[in-house]
């Protein structure tokens, strides 16, 4: 075990990954001398050479083309979107392409491309810097979705990632790229927990409250608040929006009754919703409250200096636990 | 077309920075150019004294947005030290009602299309996206992702053509920018119906840490006629030069005789942004190379040779450069940053129902914070 960074841990499934399997390489801009705009990919070049450490022209759709055709050719390409909101010009690269390929061929073509973004906010950052696009990418089928919430899931699930035939569309949450953790390195992929399974992050009695990537942290300092006030949280970290392992999520809808789900990407159509209608179609029967969503507002990502009123933090995640306790809360007289 | 992109038809590497149409040396000597000349035939030691002016008021800007940043006042702030020449000279080609489409680098654009003080930090600062109204300015929001103005400022030429009016829009991009498809794209559309666009490429020789030759292999202006497109690779370091091939340029589109384009060669003198650690991609005898190359100090030793240097000049420019340094250091010091129920504004244009459940709930959410009233 190490302490590493998520950022450093990420750097380090990256160098396994390439030194493990020679077919794997990484593309993207500034990648190479400058190792990313967040040095996620420092060093890699000087090890691996500019062949499988390629720096691209400034084109994403051009970047996720030719991830598809070296994948054709049976190469792993690992691709880095510089930024979350930079994914938009390979779009249809990715919906049309890579996610369908395998499907399209009867299986004869496989894609196994990882594309890390660096994702949401909270870091006071310019515009299409902050955004999460996931619910996109899980609404298209013949895509995994990865969304990482610690150092040494985000060294695993990575490698995984690089390992399925399956793309992967892997989340790194850009607030927790400093955050440290233990990993182990050496850990083997065969005995890891397999890459869709759901971590449950915290134990709890009277509320499961589902998250993934950015907002673990919030939801478990949101649940230490809540036992002061007697209410105890069940956390569950998905890291997996796509599939969602729903054995885990209903074992602990199951047993509290109660579910509040919460991400920074904003409400209508999004994860959350995803998620309620899941849970309500499996648990109905258990549900002692109407389940709530604790998201952005439906908003173009704000201004730096007011993402703190968009991004859900602990106090409207503890009044959405009041919510489906029936206890006093925002909503109380305001909307029927 | 009256006039073709000026390369060698050899191969010559897209960092074969001589290559260029240039009116000025670097040590500020006027030299001819038969295609330049006659566009600049007008400018006299007034205007070249107003050029320089603006040059000296934009690199005042630029270092005051770069110390801001350092001190916490913005979150980020793009340098564009060294682009002096290609900035001004190009957007004061542009008639008032023309349309500029700058990106995110533009500083002086917005400057010379009279950006206030304000306009040049407060979305550096995080508080708006855009802090002026397009229409005052006849100049889209700066634009960050890359390339996709270039399609914008094709559409608004063809909005121009509809309405038969002489109007030229412009697309600012640059060379990075040319790898992405949205530039291509604006080129066959803008060539297909002969819009009236101008593409200025500004080459300052890095997408962040990528040189040029990682985007092309042939000078980017040589690009252009392929598409149908005249084109000018001019020196983007010689405000002269700039200014007549945009004349050039603008005459073109204004007759009728749809888009063409500009690579202004230069270089970015500063980091991509402050979060930027360019000494790990470039080194420094490259920038001390360009440093000798200096738009501004070109300018100043051609006013000197012509006896048009005066002290009271310098004075009245640096006593100019200071007041407004002073403004946009007030315009950033004095934000106030609106109340969080705004950001649920101007989502949509018409009511939205959804919105304004959100804004019930969040207004309500907001009050239970709010000190009780004392009675
Ligand atoms: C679509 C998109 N991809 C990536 C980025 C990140 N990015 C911002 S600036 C930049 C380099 C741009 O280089 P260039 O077009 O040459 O303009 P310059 O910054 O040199 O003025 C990159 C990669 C972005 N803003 N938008």
């Amino acid at each position: 075990m190490v302490q590493l960074t998520m950022a450093k841990a990420i750097n380090e499934g990256l160098r396994r990954a390439m030194a493990d399997d020679p077919k794997v390489l990484v593309m993207g801009e500034d990648i190479g001398k400058l190792g990313g705009v967040f040095r996620i990919t420092d060093g890699l070049q000087s090890e691996f050479g500019a062949q499988r450490v390629v720096d691209t022209p400034l084109a994403e759709a051009g970047i996720m083309g030719t991830a598809v055709g070296l994948a054709f050719r049976g190469y792993r390409p690992v691709v880095e979107i510089q930024f979350d909101g930079f994914v938009y010009p390979a779009f249809d690269q990715i919906v049309c392409q890579v996610a369908k390929l395998h499907y399209r061929t009867r299986g004869n073509v496989t894609m196994p491309i990882t594309i890390r973004i660096p994702w949401a906010g909270g870091v006071g950052a310019a515009e299409h810097h902050s955004e999460s696009p996931e619910a996109y990418f899980v609404h298209t089928s013949g895509l995994r979705v990865i969304a990482v919430s610690n150092p040494q899931d985000a060294y695993v699930m990575l490698r995984q990632a690089i390992a399925s035939n399956d793309p992967v569309v892997y989340f790194e949450p850009k607030r927790l790229y400093h955050t440290k953790g233990e990993v182990d390195l050496d850990v083997q992929l065969a005995d890891a927990p397999p890459m869709g399974l759901a971590r449950i992050a915290r134990e709890g009695e009277d509320v499961t409250l589902l998250t993934y990537g950015s907002q673990v942290a919030t939801a478990l300092d949101a649940a230490t608040a809540a036992e002061d006030d007697g209410v105890s949280i069940e956390v569950i970290d998905l890291r997996s929006i796509s599939p969602v392992d729903y054995r885990t999520v209903t074992a602990s809808v199951r047993k509290t009754g109660r579910v509040v789900v919460t991400h920074e990407a904003a409400r209508e159509a999004g994860v959350g919703a995803e998620l309620i209608a899941s849970v309500t179609e499996r648990c109905f029967n258990y549900l002692e409250a109407a389940p709530q969503r604790v998201t952005g507002h439906d908003i173009p990502y704000p201004p730096a200096k007011l993402e703190k009123h968009h991004l859900p933090d602990l106090d409207r995640i503890l009044d959405a636990v009041d919510r489906v306790m029936d206890r006093p809360n925002s909503l109380s007289g305001v909307l029927d | 077309m009256t006039m073709t992109h000026t390369l060698t038809p050899t191969a010559d590497l897209a960092t074969d920075i001589d290559d260029v149409a240039r009116l000025l040396t670097p040590d500020g000597e006027r030299i001819a150019d038969p295609e330049l000349d006659r566009w600049v035939a007008d400018v006299d030691a007034a205007t070249l004294r107003g050029l320089y002016r603006d040059m000296v008021l934009l690199r005042r800007i630029d270092t005051e947005g770069v110390a801001l940043q350092r001190q916490g006042q913005l979150a980020l702030w793009p340098p564009c030290q060294g682009q002096e020449a290609t900035q001004i000279g190009t957007a004061r080609a542009l008639r008032a009602d023309d349309f500029a489409f700058p990106s995110y680098r533009e500083t002086g654009v917005v400057y010379a299309r009279g950006g206030k003080p304000s306009d040049f930090v407060l979305a550096w600062r995080g508080e708006e996206h855009s802090t002026y109204n397009p229409y005052d300015l006849n100049t889209a929001t700066q634009q960050i992702i890359i390339g996709a103005q270039s399609l914008h400022a094709v559409g608004y030429a063809m909005g121009i053509q509809r309405d038969g009016t002489d109007q030229v829009a412009v697309a600012y991009f640059g060379d990075g920018a040319s790898s992405q498809g949205d530039v291509n794209e604006a080129m066959v559309f803008a060539s297909s119906y002969g819009a009236p666009v101008v593409f200025v490429c500004t080459n300052n020789q890095w997408a962040i840490s990528e040189p040029v030759t990682v985007q092309a292999k042939f000078p980017i202006a040589g690009r252009a006629p392929g598409f149908g497109i005249p084109s000018m690779r001019v020196d983007g370091n010689d405000v002269l030069a700039c200014l007549a091939a945009m004349r050039w340029a603008i005459d073109n589109a204004r007759r009728g005789n749809g888009p063409a384009f500009i690579e202004a060669v230069t270089y970015r003198m500063g980091p991509h942004t402050t979060s930027d650690d360019p000494t790990r991609y470039r080194d420094k005898e490259e920038v001390e190379s360009w440093r000798r190359r200096d738009p501004i100090a070109r300018v100043e030793a051609l006013l000197r040779s012509q006896n048009e240097f005066d002290e009271a000049f310098v004075a009245s420019v640096d006593a100019d450069a200071d007041a407004l340094a002073a403004a946009v250091r007030h315009a950033a010091m004095s934000a106030t940053t609106r109340p969080p129920l705004t950001i649920l504004d101007d989502v949509y244009a018409e009511p939205h129902s959804g919105i304004d459940e959100q804004r019930e709930w969040f207004g309500a959410y907001l009050n239970g914070f709010a000190p009780a009233e004392e009675a």
